[in-house]
């Protein structure tokens, strides 16, 4: 029923979102015009005629079955409500297998975008149509917003840390991006564009445009370099084995148990907070001796080694 | 109690700045308080005028980027801290609390004339931030406000002294209502405005004190370089979110409380009935108060909190909903039946019930997660906290205006002109307002100074709207000053209301009652009794 309401819905997610959307509109609707109505009815009805009729209006002082039915119903359509912009909203967070990546930093007032391939750009962001997009933001400087109205989603994006959105572009287009968080003199023109191409047109764009960045280095290439050079291999091994520090092979995207018997998920924003703040998530059997590498190294270099880590599977 | 020296001098007798600077007289101090914080309305006010007159064309014209956002930032902040949070609870609250249950004064009066001293402090130093203005909006997020030029640290210090005056007259509140009621004023039988009061001053006591904390710890982090919310030297600039909603969502509370108190007194007035369901409107305000502490994460659904933690708090703000919802029941249920006339007190009232009843509705579109991230930081935003915060609070506050006009200054209004000016402000508020849920939904962002030429007839129709609200607001002010000047004395009770204050004369004499009256009934015995088995 998705498709039946879609208001330039460029997603099946956006088209799930009106359906909520609409949902709730029909509930407002319905109750906007029971309550008022009955307000304007009673209003005309009641109206003052005999002023001196006034003191014979009954003392009505409460009815306890009508206030506990008027408790009862908004609570469960509350509850309904929140059930479907849950639900919707669920399954927009786990991103689908098999997404082609885009890094976007956002600072003031423009989007840095990186393509896993060491393509850069600014400001606008290709991808190719009916595939899913996973976008990994960062900001370097106050925090920023990702908004993709025609998708119907949003995210901040927070320095020192990643944030992820994703989407799933069925129909090729441009899309407008927005800065949506108030980030100063320049925030209204902080735009930027989403542009879908179909895929034949997209793996020709790949193979001949797309070199505006200049140097091509793949990211997952530069991480592995800079892994090495930093002397990470001494302590973590990257074929399975336990060295000193756990392995990192099959690390991203595994539930990694913590000491105190808490367990996380092994995402960018973990291997990420483990590099530049060791100690923050200890993972359990392994006393935590790591250095911080925040100063030495830069939120780039991280970036890529993140990337090379997510390839070791 | 003497009817006959209705227009009298009353509290105002005594003439001379003295008279004023150091009373310690509850309704002096809340007329002091009424005319600070409309005067700051009024410069709120001007603010969103330029907001509008800008946002006529796509382009920047009349001013550059950042003026425009010095004018959304100066507007939020004079309306939320100077305005709305203080005008009814200090204002009218200071006027009518005591007169309401029956006591000379507050609890502290010296306490009391210090708030307002604290206040003027405040208020002095916010201005005098102007000299590097703000420009980080009302909400202060850092890392922008940490790094921004503009004298963040002296306007926190402002609010921080304002937020100190709003825990002083909410402890008196609270001491006044448990302490000094009069003989037989059992807690049922309180006006409803004292529990919404009484429900707003534990939010001041018990939120205002974090606001406090996060200011000096923004302070403490641009003056002294502290890093709490520094992400490059380890701090979290969504602690700071965290903190500032903490305060900020409860306050709202703080802020629509006593305008839905009002309207629970005014309702029953003008419909010659009781109020329907006094229990539930009563508790459902501490409820309000209490699940309103729970919900301030629904601020921050794209703040890259955790999907649990998002999912509780978007659960627990549906439930804020239903006492709400409860209230809108009862009032439209105490019109059942009822005489109802339309004097401006009950107009102002029932738009209240309508304008908030939008604002109510249009919460759960932001409410629910998968909607939120679609309508979060948009003009959806705007126009639904504009429609709860000036079509609810506001129109509260003019209802009660209009209401206690007579009791406050001992002169009747001119009644043609308030409904004039009603008609006005009713047309130009939904013109405004309206439009603005609409250019939401199709995907235009909130605090931006230049947008893209798709959401141009959204803002022209909306600047439109404010205009003819404006015209209101001014034909409003102008009836009261003429008021004033020259309306009709007033007597004691010219809305044959049965609650204590309208016991009194028109203006009521200092120290309020020449006895203290004993109270046998709850305020709202109007009508027909029952019969044997009332």
């Amino acid at each position: 029923m998705g498709k039946v309401f879609s208001f330039g819905a460029a997603s099946d997610h956006a088209a799930r979102v009106d359906a909520v959307f609409l949902m709730i509109l029909v509930i407002g609707v319905f109750f906007f015009f029971l309550t008022q109505g009955l307000l304007v009815y009673f209003a005309v009805k009641y109206r003052r005629r005999r002023p001196d009729r006034d003191n014979e209006t009954p003392q009505i002082t409460g009815n306890h079955v009508l206030e506990i039915f008027w408790v009862l119903i908004p609570s469960i359509v509350v509850v309904a409500i929140f059930y479907y912009g849950w639900r919707v909203y669920t399954d927009q967070r786990i991103p689908a297998a098999g997404a082609t990546e885009v890094h976007v930093n956002a600072r003031q007032w423009l989007y840095e975008i990186k393509y896993p391939d060491g393509r850069t750009a600014i400001n606008e962001i290709r991808v190719p149509a009916g595939k899913p997009v996973k976008f990994i933001l960062s900001a370097s400087d106050v925090i920023h917003g990702f908004y993709l109205p025609d998708f119907r989603v949003k995210m901040d994006m927070i320095p020192g840390r990643v944030t992820t959105l994703w989407v799933q572009p069925d129909r090729p287009g441009s899309y407008q991006i927005f800065c949506t968080v108030y980030c100063g003199t320049g925030h209204s023109n902080m735009l930027a564009r989403l542009i879908v191409m179909p895929q034949g047109e997209y793996a020709e764009w790949v193979e001949h445009g797309g070199r505006e960045g200049g140097e091509r280095e793949p990211l997952a290439v530069r991480g592995e370099r800079i892994l090495t050079g930093a002397g990470c291999l001494n302590c973590h091994a990257v074929d399975g084995k336990e060295k000193i520090g756990p392995n990192l092979r099959g690390l991203y995207g595994s539930k990694v148990p913590l000491e105190g018997g808490t367990i996380v998920t092994g995402d960018e924003e973990y291997l990420r907070e483990s590099i530049v703040d060791p100690g923050a998530k200890v993972v359990k059997g392994f006393p935590n001796v790591m250095p911080t590498y925040k100063t030495t190294l830069s939120d780039e270099d991280i970036e890529a080694m993140v990337a090379y880590m997510k390839t070791l599977k | 109690m003497a009817e006959e020296s209705g227009g009298g001098k009353g509290y105002l007798a005594e003439r001379g700045w003295r008279s004023w600077a150091y009373t310690m007289d509850h309704k002096r101090i809340g007329v002091m308080y009424l005319y600070t914080t409309i005067a700051f309305f009024f410069i709120g006010g001007v603010f969103a005028l330029l907001l509008r007159l800008e946002l006529l064309s796509p382009q920047a014209k009349y001013f550059g980027n950042h003026t425009y956002n010095v004018f959304f930032t100066l507007h939020g902040a004079m309306m939320i801290f100077l305005f709305i949070i203080p005008a009814i609870p200090s204002g009218l609250g200071n006027f009518f609390i005591p007169l309401h249950i029956g006591a000379r004064d507050v609890a502290f009066p010296r306490i009391n004339l210090a708030s307002y001293w604290v206040f003027v402090a405040g208020f002095l130093v916010v201005i005098g931030s102007l000299v590097s203005p703000m420009d980080t909006g009302w909400t202060f997020y850092t890392p922008y406000s940490a790094k921004t030029g503009a004298a963040v640290a002296t306007l926190s210090f402002g609010i921080f002294l304002i937020g100190m005056s709003s825990i002083l007259t909410g402890l008196n509140f609270i001491v006044t209502i448990h302490k000094l009621r009069a003989p037989g004023m059992t807690w049922h039988r309180l006006p409803l405005f004292i529990w919404g009061m009484y429900a707003t001053s534990i939010i001041q006591v018990v939120a205002t004190p974090v606001v406090g904390v996060t200011f000096l710890l923004l302070a403490m982090e641009r003056l002294l370089g502290v890093a709490f919310f520094d992400p490059a030297k380890g701090g979290d600039p969504v602690l700071f979110q965290h903190f500032f909603w903490f305060y900020s969502h409860p306050v709202v509370y703080v802020m629509i409380l006593p305008a839905m108190g009002i309207i629970s007194e005014v309702i029953p007035v003008f419909s010659r009935k009781p109020i329907f369901g006094y229990k539930a409107i009563a508790y459902s305000s501490l409820a309000i108060a209490f699940l309103g502490f729970l919900v301030w994460g629904h601020h921050m659904f794209t703040s890259a909190m955790s999907p649990l933690a998002n999912t509780i708090f978007s659960f627990m703000t549906f439930f804020v909903a239903v006492p709400t919802a409860v209230k809108v029941f009862n009032w439209i249920a105490t019109l059942y039946k009822g005489s109802i006339t339309f004097e401006s007190p009950m107009l102002y009232a029932l738009t209240f019930i309508f304008l908030f009843a939008v604002g109510g509705l249009t919460g759960p579109f932001l409410g629910a997660l998968a909607t939120d991230v679609q309508l979060h930081d948009t003009y959806f935003v705007v126009a639904h906290f504009h429609y709860t915060m000036m079509g609810g609070t506001v129109m509260g506050f003019f209802a009660g205006l209009h209401y206690w006009f007579p009791k406050m200054t001992g002169k009747m209004l001119n009644e043609r002109i308030a409904r004039v000016a009603w008609a006005l402000v009713f047309i130009g508020f939904n013109v405004t307002f309206f439009t603005m849920f609409i250019a939401g939904v199709r995907g235009m962002p909130r605090r931006y100074a230049e947008y893209l030429p798709r959401f141009h007839v959204e803002n022209v129709i909306s600047t439109v709207g404010s205009a003819i609200l404006a015209v209101g607001i001014v034909v409003m002010f102008w009836n009261f000053i003429q008021g004033l000047r020259k309306g009709l004395p007033a007597p004691g009770n010219p809305w044959r209301a049965l609650s204590l204050e309208w016991q009194t004369p028109s203006l009521p004499i200092t120290e309020n009652f020449l006895e203290i009256p004993v109270v046998t009934d709850w305020p709202y015995g109007y009508g027909k009794p029952k019969g044997p088995d009332a």
